[in-house]
């Protein structure tokens, strides 16, 4: 399957909820040693729910289209809900298959989203693995 | 290097690689030996031939197997002497990789002859493991970091060589080839520069050995450092050729066993060379291995396979120059080796990579572990193709196709 789809050419051209917050009562920002990929997120969060989300960074298409669907599966949700968006959640989001120095740029965004709103600070998926 | 010079048959050459032979689809196009070389039948044969037929430890084993395999792994070393003109082949120490050799270096030379206020002088094209750890011992010792810059066209800016050394310089530490721009640099001549002020050199030939002949006596450095899998070697082996001198007088650097000649309870005295800086288990196979290895490039030549090697770097220049939107990194083709560098506009160098990969063609794209260097040249990442003895004009135009086919696919809406 080739990763270049459409849908992610789409989202890395027009991606959604694409800049910064005023006040943002979260922001984070981290990049990929691997590879310099960089994404900052912001939230603003109303009664435990996700009212406004943005986003900047630069990278590849994966990282960036990755970042824009998350952002808009997010808007809205409530913050505990989110918590449980795993890996196969994101990776669903993007539907082609990533080998492992292809699978980081796919989650990164989902990485900032966790670091930033609970502090989770490692690879997602990778929490458990041995 | 032995006789006069012969073109290299590169039909022939390739038939030695089983890893080209494959029948895929798509074929491989391996553009990325700069990170580590494909290796010959000959090496894969003797490292199956030790694991089937007399793997055993080496060194202190009273019995026939152990013996051809001490014999085995001691003649790759005079091999290897040989290979870069060490005086000696006591002066080969075997290590894991060149970031190790360079390591050994900076903890057991290093601990012992850098005090605060001293300078280690390096270059902002360094590989990260010809700067971290440096890095390191600066901030054990108090010694201080200094930098050769870069050109914006890819060379050492060497005029201010002179400014910057000066009697604090205790070490000099640069990069035979740049592993990114393909820069050769005239490391004869910045060894007698920094000799002149009594400063140590150690020159970093991960890029160099696989490509260049070297003569570490001709280039007259202190020390000189290389892997074995850049060079149609294994993995897991790596060189430091080390002055006799230097090496006798330094400390050991790991401990453990073959590295002693006596223990007691409370102190031990240590082996000879190069015994003293090879503690526990060798890498043994990977230590024959990379014999094997230096035996098939001396039987092709390297006064061969440098010509070849130019003359795809000279074409892959030609070709990748008429690709509107692209920036070429590094010098012209007569003054690097191995590597072209590149970024086409508005395209991240991993997506490049990953459209180049659709067609089987495999080069690297990242920052190459030479952060510095990205920040000096204003960009995050590169795309960098590289070539060794057994590339082909004709994987040339693959790359270029993949890099139209690059951006039609990603520029394609934007205009």
């Amino acid at each position: 399957m080739n990763i270049y789809e459409e849908d992610i050419l789409d989202h890395y051209e027009n991606p959604s909820n694409y800049g910064t917050l005023e006040n943002p009562d979260i922001s984070y920002e981290e990049d990929n040693p691997l590879c310099g990929d960089k994404i900052q997120m912001d939230l603003t969060v109303k009664d435990g729910v996700i009212v406004d989300v943005g986003w900047r960074g630069h990278g590849c298409t994966i990282s960036q289209a990755a970042a824009s669907m998350l952002t808009e599966r997010i808007k809205g949700q409530c913050l505990e809900d989110i918590k449980k968006l795993s890996k196969d959640d994101q990776l669903d989001m993007l539907g082609i298959p990533l080998g492992p120095v292809r699978l980081k740029c796919g989650l990164l965004a989902l990485k900032v989203l966790k670091a930033g709103a609970y502090g989770l600070k490692g690879w997602p998926g990778e929490e458990d693995e041995r | 290097m032995n006789g006069a010079f012969r073109p290299l048959d590169v039909e022939a050459i390739r038939g030695d690689f089983p890893i080209l032979k494959q029948e895929i689809n798509p074929p491989l196009i391996y553009l990325d030996s700069a990170a580590s070389s494909q290796k010959p039948n000959r090496v894969i044969d003797v490292l199956s031939d030790y694991y089937r037929t007399y793997n055993a430890n080496i060194h202190r084993g009273i019995y026939r197997i152990s013996e051809k395999a001490t014999e085995q792994y001691e003649e790759a070393r005079k091999k290897i002497a040989r290979f870069i003109n060490s005086p000696r082949a006591c002066q080969i120490i075997f290590t894991r990789n060149t970031t190790e050799s360079i390591n050994l270096v900076a903890n057991s030379w290093g601990n012992a002859n850098l005090r605060a206020g001293d300078e280690i002088l390096i270059s902002v094209m360094e590989h990260h493991s010809n700067l971290v750890p440096w890095q390191l011992l600066a901030q054990r010792t108090g010694a201080k970091l200094r930098y050769i810059e870069v050109t914006d066209e890819g060379l050492l800016h060497l005029e201010e060589l002179d400014r910057l050394l000066t009697e604090r310089t205790k070490l000099v530490a640069v990069t035979h080839v740049s592993n990114v721009l393909g820069t050769v640099n005239p490391v004869q001549s910045i060894t007698a520069a920094a000799h002149a002020v009594g400063a140590k050199v150690i020159i970093d030939a991960a890029q160099s050995a696989p490509h260049l002949p070297v003569d570490v006596q001709a280039i007259d450095c202190d020390f000189f450092a290389f892997s074995g899998h850049k060079m149609c070697g294994p993995t897991g082996i790596g060189v430091l050729f080390g002055k006799l001198d230097l090496l006798e007088e330094m400390p050991p650097f790991l401990g453990g066993g073959s590295m002693i000649r006596t223990v007691q309870r409370e102190h031990s005295t240590y082996a000879d060379l190069p015994q003293k800086f090879e503690a526990g288990t060798p890498s043994i196979a990977q230590t024959i291995g990379l014999g094997a290895a230096v035996d098939y490039l001396n039987d092709v030549g390297l006064d061969a396979i440098h010509p070849h090697e130019q003359e795809l770097l000279e074409y892959a220049h030609q070709k990748l120059s008429e690709i509107e939107g692209i920036t070429i990194y590094g010098p012209k083709p007569r003054h690097k080796v191995g590597a072209v560098t590149f970024n086409l506009d508005r395209i991240h160098a991993h997506d490049v990579a990953g459209i180049l990969d659709q067609d089987g063609v495999a080069i690297r794209a990242g920052h190459h572990c030479t952060q510095p260097l990205m920040q000096k040249f204003g960009v995050i990442a590169t795309a960098r193709a590289s070539f060794y003895l057994y590339n082909k004009l004709e994987e040339v135009d693959s790359l270029y196709e993949g890099l139209l086919k690059a951006q039609k696919i990603l520029i394609r809406r934007r205009g």
